[in-house]
């Protein structure tokens, strides 16, 4: 090596942050920053529609409900592909001890997802959806129109892209480094995520059809693949921040995966109830999906059992409270809200109602958010060039994590009382109302969840704000 | 007949659960899903008794017997090759873990003869209740002796350089445990099934 080159690289190191292990993991941080923007957007647009459900002129026409809506859900799984995306560049280096196959491939893929995502949600606010559709070729293959995939062909095109660039580098990391159960389950798990979004491109005349493959994506993803990368996300923090045996880790992390293949695969089934498939799903999908319950309570059980066996006093102890959140949260989210509805005789009163949406919202919270949050929580520290943040900051983050996530309950248990009484009143009563007569009576729940979504806000703001905290540094 | 003077030796002074705590944990959770099944399965046959009595009328009960006997064999042959890796008889262990898959290959081979006929005779997972379920379970069932057969498999394979023996045995003891649940499961679903009209 010439004197200039190791000079450069010598240079190159100091500027290096000192904690993180691979000078390459740092291009985690653009994805993470980008996540958080994007939730914030999501929530902007999640009070607009919150509002618009007391007050339906609100914004109209400029935005009017459907375009909000499809924004809220849209940028929710973009941020938390984004956090994905962070958290693979950043886990799967460490994990298999090399650096990343091509840093630079990464943030060229960063910005040609970023700059596509934004286009769509301009695409979105600024044409009307027709328009966008057929100025984007939706006529040559048909696509959009469909609740999470409403993004025009040359977006989902993207998508593909981004996704075939972000695999081949991790995939070509893993393949030349360390093997571990951890890397390995988090990259299945990620392949998973291509491999069913190109269903989304599978669009059926017959409408059952197109909703049986319209479930592939979107069951698959949430109750299937996304579980092993929540997994593996979860097992990767647990084990920094614990400093437990890796050996005992990962046999959690095995068993949570078999029970969620075993439980989430069939259990696709809850969705084939009323939608014109035959029969016999009203058996499997009650069945399977009555146990889905059991990988996300062994998932709580898991981050509190390794917290309670730790070898370690982290100093990040703000990363800890989010890995045990994501465990609570998501068994009540996605385990215990998802099970209120599951059973076909139940789903029977309640499909399609506000209980869905209480589900919903827990459950995209308390699986899916807070364990990128947790992520985010536990790398960024090490980002920024420090094992952890300062007692301050982590006290505006704590402080954040209880207000975001006693926010998201009062959602929940709000949306679950106008669920219940949409069902007792629309269709269990022996003078059922309409479906507007029953908004009427629970215009009052739908406030106070506008409430609990500006006490929301607020949450999402501290925890910003927590990045900004100095504070005195902890060594 | 003296009854007043078991051996010591033959009471275990180590009690533990054999085999990897893990494949328990599955083992568990494997049952909560059938145990879940047979529970709705009876809830609809005690609504239509006479739909499921038309059923299960049009079921022969030899292959399912044999197929009970081959798996029964097949348990017995993996606790001999428990038996035989604990003395360190590392032939005859593995022999007995191919008896185990030999039984579990005759099962499969019966099982599909017995379903090659009920999809001849044109009967599907919509051809009514009764036959939902017998389709359901006995296909999800099959599944279970592949993955029980591929563990076994894996465990013969491993066993090559001698790595069973003595106490280290925990391998062996957890493909114990899984076939045996597989063919506990069986047992009920035999009974369930085939046999309570």
């Amino acid at each position: 090596m010439s004197n200039a080159s190791a000079a450069t690289l010598a240079a190159e190191q100091a500027r290096a942050p000192a904690q993180i292990k691979y000078r390459s993991q740092a291009v985690a941080k653009p994805y993470f920053m980008a996540a958080i923007g994007l939730f914030i957007g999501q929530i902007l647009f999640g009070l607009i529609i919150g509002l618009q459900y007391v007050k339906g002129d609100f914004l109209f026409p400029a935005i009017s409900f459907s375009t909000a809506r499809m924004v809220h859900t849209n940028l929710l799984i973009v941020w938390l592909l984004f956090g994905f995306m962070g958290a693979g560049y950043f886990l799967i280096p460490e994990e298999c001890e090399r650096e990343l196959y091509s840093p630079k491939l990464a943030i060229i893929t960063f910005w040609v997802f970023l700059v596509a995502g934004a286009l769509t949600i301009v695409g979105y606010l600024g044409l009307p959806y027709n328009v966008l559709a057929h100025l984007t070729g939706n006529d040559l293959l048909p696509t959009m129109g469909r609740g999470y995939l409403e993004q025009p062909l040359i977006t989902k095109v993207g998508i593909v892209l981004v996704a075939l660039s972000f695999l081949f580098n991790l995939s070509m990391t893993l393949l030349s480094g360390r093997k571990t159960s951890i890397s390995i389950v988090m990259l299945l798990g990620l392949w998973g995520l291509a491999i069913f979004f190109l269903f989304s491109f599978v669009n059926p005349n017959n409408l059952v059809l197109d909703k049986y493959f319209w479930w592939w994506v979107v069951h698959l993803w949430v109750e299937g693949v996304w579980e092993l990368i929540m997994g593996a996300m979860l097992a990767f923090v647990l084990v920094k921040v614990t400093g437990v045996d890796r050996e005992i880790i990962e046999k959690w992390l095995y068993l949570i995966i078999a029970m969620t293949l075993i439980t989430g695969i069939i259990g696709t089934g809850h969705h084939y109830f009323w939608i014109g498939t035959p029969a016999y799903w009203q058996v499997w999908g009650s069945i399977f999906s009555a146990l889905e319950p059991v990988p996300f309570f062994m998932m709580t059980m898991f981050a509190f059992n390794m917290v309670k066996r730790r070898r370690r006093e982290h100093p990040n102890q703000a990363a800890t409270l989010w890995a045990l959140g994501t465990g609570v949260m998501s068994f009540l989210g996605a385990g215990v809200w998802g099970f209120l509805g599951t059973l076909s005789v139940v789903n029977y009163y309640t499909h399609g109602t506000q209980l869905t949406a209480s589900h919903g919202h827990m459950a995209f919270y308390g699986a899916y958010a807070m364990v990128v949050l947790t992520m985010i929580s536990y790398t960024m520290p090490l980002l920024r060039g420090r094992e952890a943040n300062s007692p301050q900051a982590q006290n505006v983050e704590k402080l954040a994590f209880w207000v975001m996530t006693l926010s998201i309950v009062g959602i929940t248990l709000c949306l679950t009382a106008a669920g219940a009484t949409q069902v007792w009143l629309q269709r269990m009563s022996s003078a059922p109302l309409s479906f507007m007569e029953t908004q009427e009576h629970i215009m009052p729940l739908y406030w106070a969840r506008l409430v609990c979504g500006l006490g929301f806000f607020s949450g999402l703001m501290l925890y910003l704000i927590s990045f900004f905290v100095t504070g005195k540094r902890q060594d | 007949m003296r009854t007043d003077s078991l051996p010591m030796e033959d009471i275990p002074h180590d009690r533990h659960v054999p085999g990897d705590l893990a494949m328990w944990c599955f083992i568990l959770a494997e049952l909560a899903v059938f145990g879940v099944f047979f529970l709705v399965y009876g809830y609809h046959r005690w609504r239509d008794p006479a739909l499921f009595s038309h059923g299960q009328q049009q079921l022969h009960l030899l292959l399912p017997t044999l197929n009970t006997l081959l798996l029964l064999a097949g348990s017995a042959a993996i606790v001999a090759a428990v038996r035989a890796f604990a003395l360190n008889r590392q032939r005859s262990g593995r022999r007995w873990l191919m008896s185990t898959m030999l039984a579990g290959g005759g099962f499969l081979v019966l099982k599909a003869i017995e379903l090659g006929g009920k999809f001849a005779a044109g009967i599907t997972l919509s051809s009514g209740d009764f036959w939902m379920f017998y389709l359901s379970l006995t296909v999800f069932h099959f599944l279970h002796v592949v993955l029980g057969m591929v563990i076994v498999a894996a465990v013969w394979w491993q066993a090559r350089d001698g790595r069973y023996a003595g106490a280290t045995i925990d391998g062996v003891e957890t493909a114990a445990a899984y076939w045996h649940m597989v063919d506990l499961v069986w047992i009920v679903l035999f009974a369930l099934i085939y046999v309570a009209r």
